[in-house]
């Protein structure tokens, strides 16, 4: 034991000075606003990529061979093949034929269709990711593209939001480390709102306060995403897609041999509770997010729970949009119907890494809950542990005939486009969203329910506010719905309850009746006297 | 009257502070069996603990006692007056004036009937206990002693029956300690160590 502490506080000492240089922004050796290729003007991000790659001579490739440029990844595990290219989720559902709007979010320019050229280098988005200015937007609807000209999204309507023109060679010349908002623009805002997906990231990780994070606050540790997501070459690692649910390497030693830091026990080890032991009887079992995760979505911003797509294309008393209190939309006439929450407490799962996700030519049941994706693991599988997760229902189009996943064509102005010409037309949308993904649509649909597991790892409180012993060593407590292991505190045996206390409750009639009957004889022979 | 020490210093020492024990485990075990909230369940496990540590060390304490002073001896179990005695709980006691058939000495403290029931004690409840309880502490370990495919529930089942026969023993000990005549002699006996003999 001692041995193992004294080597968790010398690998800490070791990892906490490079930690702390990432926090604080290490020094550069290079002023990019002294290099003559900076000096701009630039009319396009492909310009300004092409002076980056000037000096950084593989960064590109490096990206092509990332999911974060791909959108495109075969699961290690089940050899699925998965990525926002093929995956079919339910929030917008899927990313065909809505290229333009979905690869705001790309780390490219100009994927605005089916033919997007993957091996272009200079499509390439550098500047997503390293601007420093907090200047460098992409358009929403810009294929990836910052606005070159100020407009407005919606394009044309004076009440939308300004997208002013960006000055390229000012972000260029200012390139950096990425941060929590380089990062966040895409991660915080996916599903097309701030907090909508993944309910443990939205922009209150910007500038968190130690409460909400106590490893991205500036009065915590300050990391930023690369701080865990440490990239090699560019590959960010950590995947949703593929996760690690148990951690058994621990101490993740600085060596020649590059190594993911993103899971907590490569910093902290996998008996990290000195000071309560009997939390290390847990490691194996629990995962870390499952206690120092209490609640998602803390920063106060609601995410979303709940999508209806059924009611899409109905006003709801003559609106087309009705909000809440707060101001989150609880219908849209383009997208049905919503469900937020704030302050959530996450569902939990055992979770072995495997995930399987049900995918667009999979036959589902229509009168069932469809799993968007489904995991595997158990009590007594050495690699699952108890995961805490975010788990988004809600309602989605199927090709009722077929009993398949539908996917909608929602963006554009075409005839077919759903939230376009179609003008709410299912089977428009529909059958032009399967024809690109090669499926001919049956000409029935139908809705079905849907849930997709979220887990949870970010928002990791400080440890005082981890989830007790007493939330889970308990009835009715966040782990009730867990079966298959017995759990002290929450389980006992049901016969061997009944047959000891009946027993108790024996002895003590049989003490209180010898007693009554001595008071008795005691009394007569007293009278009797 | 003549007074005899019949429970030394030691022996008083060692009955009550395992009875504080134990009914402080019977409370904490309890609570952690769910059968109701006190200190919540956090707090309830961490006693339980911390007091089983203290059980088991004052029987480590106890049994060695036994040994190098022979006490041990006390607890054989034998037939002689056993109907006497009995026939003394069940009849006799309820009658004008009757008088225990067996003389608390020194040499000889426990009836036939007290020698069986504690050695009942001493001999399966406490061991029970024990083993049981310390599997379910150590449950981490137990792929290392080849037990990685026995359920926790039986080792907690045993741990808990075990836990309501010691309920059990304690409720009709606690009352038998109020048999006596006069009523508090028993007690005193093993507050002060000296038996008044009345006849
Ligand atoms: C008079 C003595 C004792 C009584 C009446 C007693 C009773 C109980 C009961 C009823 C439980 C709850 C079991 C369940 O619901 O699963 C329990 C739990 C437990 N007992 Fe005991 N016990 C006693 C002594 C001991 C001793 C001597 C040990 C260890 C050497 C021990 C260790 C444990 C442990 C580790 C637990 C599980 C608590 C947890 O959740 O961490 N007990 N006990």
């Amino acid at each position: 034991m001692p041995y193992r502490v004294t080597l968790a506080l010398l690998v800490g000492l070791i990892l906490a000075a490079p930690g702390a240089a990432w926090a604080s922004g290490t020094k550069s050796t290079a002023d990019h606003g002294k290099f003559e290729q900076l000096k701009g003007p630039f009319k396009s991000g492909p310009e300004v990529t092409a002076a980056c790659l000037e000096c950084h001579t593989e960064a590109a490739s490096q990206l092509h061979k990332t999911t974060h440029w791909s959108w495109a990844f075969i699961s290690p595990i089940t050899g699925e093949e998965l990525g926002k290219r093929n995956v079919v989720n339910n929030f917008c559902v899927a990313t065909a034929t809505n290229w333009p709007r979905c690869t705001s979010c790309h780390i490219g320019y100009g994927w605005d269709d089916d033919s997007f050229d993957l091996s272009q280098e200079t499509a390439v988005d550098c500047l997503v990711c390293h601007d420093t200015t907090g200047t460098y937007k992409k358009y929403p609807a810009g294929a990836g593209h910052p606005a070159y000209v100020d407009k407005t999204f919606p394009p044309n309507n004076p009440n939308g939001e300004m997208f002013e023109a960006v000055d390229l060679g000012k972000v260029a010349r200012s390139v950096g480390r990425t941060g929590r908002d380089t990062c966040g623009a895409c991660h915080f805002t996916g599903g097309g709102g701030n907090g909508v997906k993944h309910g443990d990231m939205d922009t209150s990780l910007i500038d968190p306060p130690r409460a909400l994070d106590v490893h991205m606050s500036p009065d915590g540790e300050g990391f930023t995403c690369a701080t865990c997501h440490n990239p090699d070459g560019h590959d960010v690692p950590g995947s949703r897609y593929a996760p690690t649910a148990r951690d058994t390497a621990g101490f993740d030693t600085p060596s020649a041999v590059y190594k993911s830091h993103a899971t907590c026990e490569s910093c902290h080890g996998t008996e990290a509770h000195a000071a309560h032991p009997k939390l290390n009887d847990h490691t194996d079992k629990v995962a870390c997010q499952t206690c120092h995760i209490p609640e998602y979505a803390r920063g106060g911003f609601k995410t979303k729970m709940w999508w209806d797509w059924s009611t899409a294309g109905t006003k709801v008393d003559g609106q087309k949009v009705v909000k809440d209190a707060d101001g989150y939309p609880l219908h849209d006439v383009k997208k049905g119907d919503f469900r937020w929450q704030a302050n959530v407490v996450p569902e939990y799962f055992w979770f072995d890494g495997r995930i399987d996700y049900t995918l667009l030519n999979e036959t589902i049941d229509p009168q069932g809950v469809v799993e968007i994706n489904s995991f595997s693991g158990g009590p007594h599988d050495p690699t699952a542990r108890i995961w805490p997760f975010k788990v988004m229902r809600g309602r989605q189009p199927i090709d009722a005939e077929k009993n398949i996943l539908a996917v909608p064509h929602l963006f554009g102005q075409d005839e077919d486009a759903f939230w376009g010409g179609g003008k709410f037309d299912w089977n428009k949308a529909l059958r032009a969203g399967l024809r690109e993904r090669g499926v001919d649509y049956s000409g029935s649909h139908a809705f079905v329910e849907s849930a997709y597991y979220w887990p949870i790892t970010h928002m990791v409180a400080p440890k005082e506010d981890a989830v007790g012993c007493n939330e889970c060593h308990t009835t009715d407590g966040r782990l009730a719905s867990l079966s298959g292991f017995y759990m002290p505190g929450r389980d006992s045996i049901d016969w061997l309850s009944k047959l000891g206390w009946a027993s108790v409750a024996l002895a003590l009639a049989a003490v209180t009746g010898h007693a009554l009957i001595r008071v008795f004889f005691a009394l007569f022979h007293k009278v009797s006297q | 009257m003549t007074r005899d020490m019949v429970f030394s210093r030691f022996e008083r020492f060692w009955h009550w502070s395992q009875a504080a024990l134990i009914i402080h485990l019977i409370m904490t075990g309890f609570e952690v069996n769910g059968a109701y909230e006190f200190y919540g369940y956090e707090r309830a496990a961490e006693l339980h603990r911390f007091n089983a540590w203290l059980l088991l060390g004052l029987s480590v304490f106890a049994i060695f006692w036994h040994f190098i002073s022979g006490e041990w001896k006390q607890y054989i179990p034998t037939t002689d007056k056993m109907r006497a005695v009995l026939r003394y709980y069940t009849l006799d006691i309820f009658k004008k004036d009757s008088v225990h058939p067996f003389k608390m000495t020194p040499l000889v403290k426990h009836n036939p009937l007290q020698r069986i029931a504690y050695s009942a004690f001493n001999l399966m409840i406490l061991p029970i206990i024990w083993v049981s309880g310390l599997l379910y502490m150590y449950y981490n370990d137990w792929p290392d002693i080849g037990m990685e495919n026995v359920p926790l529930a039986l080792v907690a089942g045993i741990h808990t029956a075990a836990g309501f026969a010691m309920l059990v023993f304690l409720i009709v000990h606690v009352y038998m300690i109020f048999t006596g005549k006069p009523l508090m002699r028993y007690l005193k006996a093993m507050i002060t160590g000296y038996e008044d003999s009345h006849d």
